[in-house]
């Protein structure tokens, strides 16, 4: 009985903290894929606003206190990221999209770099608001912080806005109507080049406010953006370049695999039975104990080999490219 | 006259510097200055800085100046050969490292071969952290000196400290996947099974190094076990971290930990609100009662801003002194031949030596447990106003481990 209620709490916790996982990537990929969708490039830098905006929150929060940060530090995210549209993306357009791909690529160093000599190259002290320092409520007898409540929320509120903005007003209709024909809505008369800054500054933004939020629950340093960036590629593609249901589905998929990835203790030898080597432990035994929980890190990527190989075009996504 | 200023200009700081090398012991410190290791990596660079202005101060080694060199080697084994090549060309014949064993192992084998292949140029490497028993067993090294006790030695310690606690029933063990985590746990399952073969291990996890940011999916797993307690060598943010998600989750166990001093760990430990029942192996700490050690603690806090994370550095850096004094040279080959079977009175007290064998340094351990401090100990950690608290002292001679180095001598 105890023993049941034990597991029962485990699935009720690692599902909470895969969800909350991949409401953050959601976040993250939401920005990501429509900007590829629109402008057909694959901003490498994104992870690097979502750096900034931690940083961000970082710095404002000791000088304003978290509460001015939580709104100015995404702003000032998405102000950065305008900038980079119009002055930076916008003249390489004219070379082709393998230009506009290294500008971001370069871009994400420079930002790395840049961070690291502000901020040093160890982790900041970032610290979760006095406010929601406190366990919000008890599951069997596990606290869960009221902070991770928190960015569940902020993330859920962000993706109905998102929602509601996309399906029922003016520039969410031209905006996905960008999305899949973008040469079409600019015969139409519409600034196609004015909806890709905003798109841009707006993706950035959120991508900033991922930032701000994960900042102190996760780990605040230099190298955030690089160990995050790789999975959001997985995100995107998995669930279909330029499709936000997809993005939405995969990053809870990846979210919820990675938590329970850990949580499994299944090997190959306890599936199979230990092997029986006569020569001793050799390089197959040591494969056939690994555990879920070891090879947890590699699975989102093995996930996106078996999509490509599958269903190329992703989850839901509609065009191959 | 402008292009003599401009020339002067140029030239000047070249000769200051080309004199100044001539001078100064360069010991190349490498070790993690970025990434997730970088908070104790740049702790240790503090200690040795503040160890070289001490001898400094007092004239020096045999009259020279010791000169801290940083490289920042990423905890990445590939990046510290480059960087030990780096340290190498620029004059620096003695090479200090600690974080991370696999850097270890990769550096202790560079060292090695270097040093075959550049006669009459040999470089020294003085580990102060790395302790994976391989490197002073199946890998050792002639050119390699370790101060820390390796991971078996503290194993041997703990058990036979946990031997005779019977409220322990259910052990869980957590490490990080590289050499050493494995051979704590292995060495832990090997012991464990030895001397309290009643006591159950419910979990053996293996998690990627410096990698994770967030514990909870591991902790919720530690409480679903039924664990009382929980063993682990996780050291630098992957201890904080682990402790910092206990204490979010509001897990109730014991642990007994290799690291839990370093940064981030003593806030964590406060959180989580285990009064006492944090528990860590060192070679000596802050409270330790030896009156020596603990104005040197005082003076070095008032300096250095920081908790003294590494007696065993002061050991390291007193013992190169020793040595090179006793060998009336700075020359690598002739320190290390009196570096061995070196005796030294230790800062917490007592004596210890650099074994032969293996150049190995067994020294006096202590099990300390982290919470609420008494009348007589001055010390607490990170501002929590909790400190570490004696449990136990183990002498050298019950600290000490067998080994199968075979080391080839120059």
């Amino acid at each position: 009985m105890v023993h049941e209620c034990a597991v029962l709490e485990l699935i009720v916790i690692s599902s909470l903290n895969g969800v909350l996982f991949g409401m953050l990537l959601f976040l993250l990929s939401s920005g990501l894929t429509v900007i590829f969708s629109m402008m057909g490039v694959l901003n490498f830098a994104h992870a690097s606003f979502y750096m900034l905006g931690a940083f961000f929150g970082f710095q404002l929060t000791k000088w304003i206190g978290f509460w001015p940060a939580f709104v100015l530090a995404p702003l000032l995210v998405g102000a950065i990221g305008m900038v980079v549209e119009r002055y930076g993306l916008r003249n390489t357009h004219k070379h082709g999209h393998v230009a506009e791909l290294l500008l971001t690529f370069g871009l994400a160093f420079a930002i790395e770099e840049i961070v690291s000599m502000i901020w040093g190259r160890s982790p900041v002290d970032y610290r979760v608001p006095a406010l929601l320092d406190f366990p919000a409520f008890t599951i069997f007898s596990t606290n869960y912080p009221a902070y991770k409540i928190f960015m569940l929320a902020v993330s859920v509120v962000i993706f109905v806005a998102l929602l509601l903005v996309l399906k029922r007003t003016r520039v969410g209709l031209i905006v996905q109507a960008a999305l899949t024909h973008p040469h079409m809505v600019g015969h139409l008369g519409h600034n196609v080049g004015r909806v890709f800054m905003v798109v841009f500054g707006v993706g950035s933004a959120l991508a900033g406010l991922a930032g701000v939020i994960a900042g102190p629950a996760l780990v605040t340093q230099s190298d955030m953006a690089a160990s995050l960036g790789p999975i959001l590629f997985v995100v995107i593609v998995f669930g279909g370049l330029g499709s936000l249901p997809g993005a939405f589905v995969a990053s809870l998929v990846i979210g919820l695999v990675q938590t329970f990835a850990v949580a499994l203790n299944g090997s190959l030898a306890s599936v199979f039975g230990p092997l029986d080597s006569p020569g001793g432990p050799s390089a197959l035994s040591d494969i056939w104990n690994v555990t879920i929980a070891q090879v947890a890190p590699i699975i989102p990527y093995l996930l996106l080999v078996i999509i490509l190989i599958v269903r190329p075009m992703g989850l839901m996504g509609t065009r191959e490219s | 006259m402008r292009k003599l200023i401009w020339t002067l200009a140029v030239i000047a700081p070249m000769i200051g510097s080309a004199a100044r090398a001539e001078d100064t012991i360069k010991l190349g410190y490498i070790d993690p200055l970025s990434g997730g290791g970088a908070s104790v990596g740049e702790g240790g660079l503090k200690t040795f800085q503040y160890l070289a202005e001490e001898i400094n101060a007092k004239g020096g080694i045999l009259g020279r100046k010791v000169e801290i060199v940083p490289f920042d080697n990423k905890t990445n084994p590939q990046e510290t050969l480059v960087q030990a090549q780096k340290a190498i060309d620029a004059g620096v014949r003695y090479i200090t490292q600690g974080n991370g064993s696999s850097v270890g192992l990769a550096l202790e084998d560079f060292v090695t071969k270097y040093n075959t292949r550049n006669p009459g140029k040999e470089v020294l490497y003085f580990n102060y952290a790395a302790v994976d028993p391989a490197m002073t067993n199946e890998k050792c090294s002639y050119w390699h000196f370790r101060w820390d006790a390796s991971s078996d030695i503290k194993m041997e310690a703990l058990t036979n400290y946990i031997k005779d606690v019977a409220s322990i029933k259910k052990v869980y063990l957590i490490n990080q996947d590289y050499s050493f985590g494995q051979s704590v746990r292995s060495d832990a399952r090997k012991m464990l099974t030895a001397k309290r073969p009643d006591v159950q291990i419910v979990g053996d996890e293996l998690h990627p190094l410096l990698k994770v940011t967030d514990f909870s999916p591991y902790i919720a797993k530690i409480k679903a076990s039924g664990a009382d307690s929980v063993i682990t060598g996780n050291w630098g943010q992957d201890i904080a971290l682990l402790l910092k998600a206990a204490a979010d989750a509001g897990l109730k166990v014991n642990w007994y930990t290799y690291y839990a001093g370093g940064a981030g760990g003593p806030t964590a430990i406060k959180q989580t609100g285990l009064d006492h029942q944090v528990f860590q192996l060192t070679e000596g700490f802050a409270n330790s009662g030896h009156q020596p050690a603990m104005d040197y603690e005082k003076a070095f806090r008032a300096k250095v801003n920081m908790s003294l994370w590494y007696p065993r550095a002061v050991n390291e850096m007193r013992m190169f002194k020793a040595a090179a004094e006793k060998a009336n040279s700075v020359e690598p080959v002739k320190v290390a031949a009196a570096l061995e079977d070196l005796k030294l009175e230790v800062l917490d007290g007592g004596t210890g030596f650099m074994r032969k064998d293996d150049h190995q340094f067994f020294q006096p351990i202590y099990i300390s447990s982290f919470g609420k401090l008494a009348a007589n100990e001055p010390f607490d950690e990170e501002n929590t106003g909790w400190g570490w608290h004696l449990v136990t002292k183990v002498d050298t001679p019950q600290a000490m481990v067998s080994t199968t180095c075979k080391m080839t001598r120059p």
